[in-house]
């Protein structure tokens, strides 16, 4: 049998998580070249500010969780708009860019698969820019996804105050996907769902995950924010 | 921060060891520095201050503290907030793992075998 061509474009040249670990996707060169693209700082930006707006902070001056904070640039879009912020990413290198950037918040080197190391209640919310979609490989042979995502939500529960929000925006490979975390999150105790931006519109597409860890007392009740387009 | 070794309770406090400190100054925001004080461990960032010798001023327990004295106030904002230990370790208060510190990132990854 002769051999076929290989397709033109394969899903994993669009899909980063296939072909590394994030730590060794974004390390050294690459994570430099991804803090100066100024085509991916402007999406960054962009979803970073949508993310804030869902968020819904009821004042100036929070605190934030800045999950997947890499290179510092959703870090710098929150002290933007008057909160504060600590960062997490997997990725050394990403951190050092953004620390020798200099950034506003703190920077943090972990696995959010292996939980948020942070004291309950710590943050009034949370944003994820393109991040929580690395939960969803299994990186190690002992590593497992379902338990990873677990972890990650209950961890992420435990460290927002009550009635703190948090939205994670994200890339779900497939519908299966989408309904493994939104579910996951769920069971995690969480309210809210997934929004879609642009549903639509293959391209301008968006997901956010609009998360709710229960109710502020004396509150507004949470309700879905409207999606775009 | 809390420790996330797997044998340590929810909120197992870090202690704080360093080489190397700097301090960054910080706009003194008066409503965010009693938000934070409401949810340090005020027993850890006590020890942390004495251990980076910057605890001068600061009550050992909150019920000491007075956020009305303006002085203290802006030394326990100094010490939050400005201080930031660029090389050095925090240390599982319940295992005694250190957690390195390395140009004022903490590395909390858990190794393979302490999942």
């Amino acid at each position: 049998r002769t051999p076929t061509s290989p397709p033109a474009q394969s899903s994993s040249m669009s899909r980063p998580e296939h072909l590394a670990p994030p730590e060794i996707f974004y390390s050294g060169d690459e994570a430099k070249k991804y803090a100066t693209n100024s085509r991916m700082r402007e999406i960054q930006t962009t979803l970073s500010e949508r993310a804030l707006q869902l968020l819904a902070l009821p004042e100036q001056g929070s605190f934030l969780l800045d999950v997947g904070a890499g290179s510092g640039l959703s870090g710098e879009c929150i002290t933007e708009s008057g909160h504060y912020w600590t960062g997490c990413d997997i990725s050394k290198d990403m951190l050092e860019v953004a620390v020798e950037g200099g950034v506003e918040g703190d920077m943090v080197l972990n696995d959010m698969g292996q939980g948020l190391p942070f004291r309950p209640g710590s943050f009034d919310g949370c944003i994820s820019i393109s991040a929580i979609q690395w939960l969803c490989n299994a990186e190690t042979s002992q590593a497992n996804p379902y338990k990873r995502l677990g972890i990650f939500f209950t961890s992420l529960y435990r460290c927002l105050t009550r009635g703190g929000r948090a939205v994670l925006q994200w890339y779900p490979e497939n519908p299966q996907q989408m309904e493994l975390v939104t579910s996951t999150a769920m069971r995690c105790g969480f309210g809210g769902g997934l929004l879609v931006d642009y549903p639509h519109s293959t391209r301008a597409k968006k997901y956010f995950l609009v998360l709710y860890a229960g109710q502020r007392e004396g509150g507004k009740p949470h309700a879905m924010p409207q999606a775009l387009g | 921060l809390v420790s996330p070794m797997a044998g340590a309770s929810d909120s197992a406090a870090l202690g704080i060891e360093a080489t190397e400190v700097e301090s960054k100054e910080r706009e003194y925001d008066a409503d965010f520095l009693k938000k934070m004080i409401g949810r340090i461990d005020w027993a850890s960032f006590a020890a942390a201050a004495k251990t980076l010798e910057v605890s001068e001023g600061i009550p050992a327990t909150r019920d000491a503290l007075d956020e009305g004295d303006d002085t203290m106030m802006r030394k326990i904002h100094h010490a939050l907030l400005e201080v930031n230990v660029v090389t050095g370790n925090l240390i599982c208060t319940e295992t005694g793992r250190k957690f390195p510190i390395q140009l004022g990132i903490p590395n909390m990854l858990l190794n393979q075998d302490e999942l």
